[in-house]
């Protein structure tokens, strides 16, 4: 083994790097331009709900293809509070998208979780495509296909209005962003590694056996969906004010689509994947829309790649590569 | 009553190209055990290749009235890309999990929309109007196109076919038994790699014509792929997956109902049908006729 492998292996260097990150992180608008920093921030926002999407994909096993109607609850959440009650502090928006997202999740899960692989797919995708319609087809509350508009939140109580749009999106509303997708990082650590999140990957991994060892397996996907469905939620509440706009595209299955896209991009299977691929998917993107408008074919042809020859993702060809070294040592 | 014939006529207009999706569906479905998204797309595909079809076959100065064959005939050449799709992507994930072989599709899907966008560009378009030369018909008492008669019945020999074909043919029963158990296929000696081939190509002109029928009587427009996936997804849900006869129950079901919420209540129009979508997934997740295998 190589010393720096050594040192890569250590758990506090793990932390180390995780920190560095972080305040790479939170130091980017310093040194970046505000369109680079104002991509990030939407990443951070995608980066709270692929974390949601990967307890349920990645660690029980359930591909969710409606995940986006969490993501849109939270979103209209936003615009409604803002829009509607005038309601404009940002905690406020984030408790009650937490609230009614868990409620939705609880009544949904429960007759999703019944189901496993393709029937549990169809089913969350029926159920965003009915939201969809909903938001679509009740123009006078929900402003049709146009969508709302979403006010500016105030942070932490603070009146932010008087700061240019960019500057306040860039920097104030940008590390508000970055703390809270810090904090649900570590939330979501504690989760999976926590005996809770053992029985989620024992089910994954053997569902009659984890039933049999005395695991209630239903009541564990029921969980895993509650705390995904809020976390999509918390991520729309927070890219709602960054896109000012919210409209029933947001619940399109398709963006759900892209949810998964970026989850698998990443690597399911690594705790950092998603987050891997959020912010590759997010920035391949830009790139590639700028240089062609048919961005969606160079994108198909990669999730096809991914699916056939790397299902790890960036995050399991990396460790693949790393094991391999090591292997030839 | 004059409106509810024309009401339920429009429905099953609605449910004759839907079927023909959704038969293509459930045969890849049956065999391959593949969910594709991508049948939409084949639809899409269908639509916009009519149309070039009838467009150069009127300005060809051939009769007006004879434009159906070559429609037709767009429809079933389309079919080519079918065992390039199977042979060049699907065939790989035939042994993996479910969920990436969805995936896989929604990938094509993506691919599809693009490759659309770019031969014919982002903007509506139509053949004109051309169904309207065979003239409409008074049937009990509503006054209704002949072409939208035409297509139905299509669609009708189209499904009998089908019916035919699965159950007094040779590869029908190779279907049927491949669809039951697919080792058991194997061990009779019958060559997996052609059957996936040719349902795949079966289930993708399936696609193509439905999409192709449909067009002389509405607009194509980008999004008819993505859009037609979740009402053909609609009809297998509630028919069973993997059914025939759900197939062609589901369609009625959903396209006689989408033409009556339209024209009653217009807000509620796929919010009805997806509703009845997730009560049929909770108290039947099988579907109406799920369980009888293709």
């Amino acid at each position: 083994m190589k010393p720096w492998q050594e040192i890569l292996s250590l758990k506090s260097t793990k932390v180390l790097i995780l920190i560095v990150v972080g305040l790479l992180f939170l130091g980017l608008p310093l040194f970046a331009s505000q369109y680079v920093s104002y991509l990030m921030l939407t990443f951070f926002a995608y980066a709270v709900m692929v974390l949601g999407l990967n307890l349920l994909f990645g660690y029980t096993g359930l591909l969710s293809f409606g995940h986006a109607f969490f993501m849109a609850i939270g979103a209209y959440t936003a615009a409604f509070l803002t829009g509607k009650f005038s309601i404009l502090y940002m905690e406020v928006i984030l408790v009650v998208a937490v609230i009614i997202s868990s409620i939705l999740a609880a009544l949904i899960g429960a007759i999703c979780v019944r189901y496993i692989k393709i029937y549990f797919a169809m089913l969350t995708l029926a159920f965003g495509m009915l939201f969809y319609t909903f938001l679509l087809k009740f123009y006078y509350l929900t402003g049709g296909d146009e969508g709302m508009r979403v006010l500016r939140p105030y942070l932490l109580g603070f009146n932010l209005s008087e700061i240019p749009k960019m500057q306040y999106l860039t920097r104030s509303y940008y590390i508000y962003t970055l703390v809270i997708l810090a904090i649900l990082t570590f939330v979501m650590w504690k989760i999976v590694s926590s005996p809770f999140g053992l029985c989620l990957k024992a089910i994954r991994d053997n569902p009659e056996k984890a039933e049999y060892l005395g695991v209630s397996v239903k009541r564990y996907r029921w969980y895993a969906f509650i705390i995904s469905g809020a976390y999509a939620a918390i991520g729309g509440a927070l890219l709602a004010p960054a896109i000012g706009q919210v409209d029933p595209g947001l619940t399109y299955w398709t963006h759900s689509g892209t949810l998964v896209f970026m989850t698998l991009l990443g690597g399911f299977e690594n705790f950092f994947g998603p987050l891997i691929g959020g912010v590759v998917y997010i920035f391949l993107q830009d790139k590639v829309m700028s240089l062609t408008t048919y961005w969606r074919f160079i994108f198909g042809a990669i999730l096809a790649f991914l699916v056939i020859v790397a299902p790890g993702g960036i995050a399991g060809v990396i460790s693949s590569l790393v094991k391999k070294e090591k292997g030839g040592e | 009553m004059e409106t509810i014939v024309s009401i339920i006529f429009s429905g099953v207009f609605n449910a004759s190209t839907l079927f023909l999706v959704a038969a293509g569906l459930q045969v890849v479905f049956g065999v391959q055990k593949v969910f594709n998204l991508a049948c939409g797309s084949f639809y899409a595909l269908g639509a916009y290749f009519g149309i070039v079809v009838v467009k150069s076959f009127v300005a060809g100065g051939f009769p007006k009235p004879l434009f159906i064959v070559p429609l037709i005939g767009a429809g079933l050449l389309l079919g080519f890309i079918g065992p390039i799709v199977e042979r060049g992507l699907i065939k790989f994930v035939y042994d993996r999990d479910e969920t990436f072989q969805l995936l896989l599709t929604f990938a094509l899907v993506m691919m599809i929309e693009d490759v659309i966008k770019f031969i014919w560009g982002t903007s509506p378009q139509t053949t004109g109007g051309i169904d309207l030369i065979y003239g409409r018909i008074n049937l009990f008492g509503a006054t209704l196109p002949v072409y939208n008669l035409i297509v139905i019945l299509c669609s009708l020999i189209i499904a009998a076919l089908i019916g035919y074909i699965l159950l007094n043919t040779k590869f029908g029963r190779i279907i049927r038994a491949t669809a039951d158990k697919k080792e058991m296929g194997e061990a009779l000696g019958i060559n997996m790699k052609m059957v996936y081939i040719k349902v795949f190509t079966l289930g993708t002109v399936l696609g193509t014509l439905g999409g192709a029928l449909v067009i002389p009587a509405t607009a194509v427009v980008s999004e008819m792929g993505v859009e037609l996936i979740v009402l053909a997804f609609a009809v297998v849900v509630i028919g069973g997956l993997g059914s025939m006869k759900g197939a062609f129950i589901g369609a009625l079901i959903v396209g006689v109902l989408k033409s009556v919420a339209i024209s009653t209540y217009p807000e509620l129009e796929m919010l009805t049908i997806y509703i009845i979508v997730i009560a049929v997934l909770v108290i039947k997740p099988q579907g109406l006729f799920g369980g009888s295998k293709v």
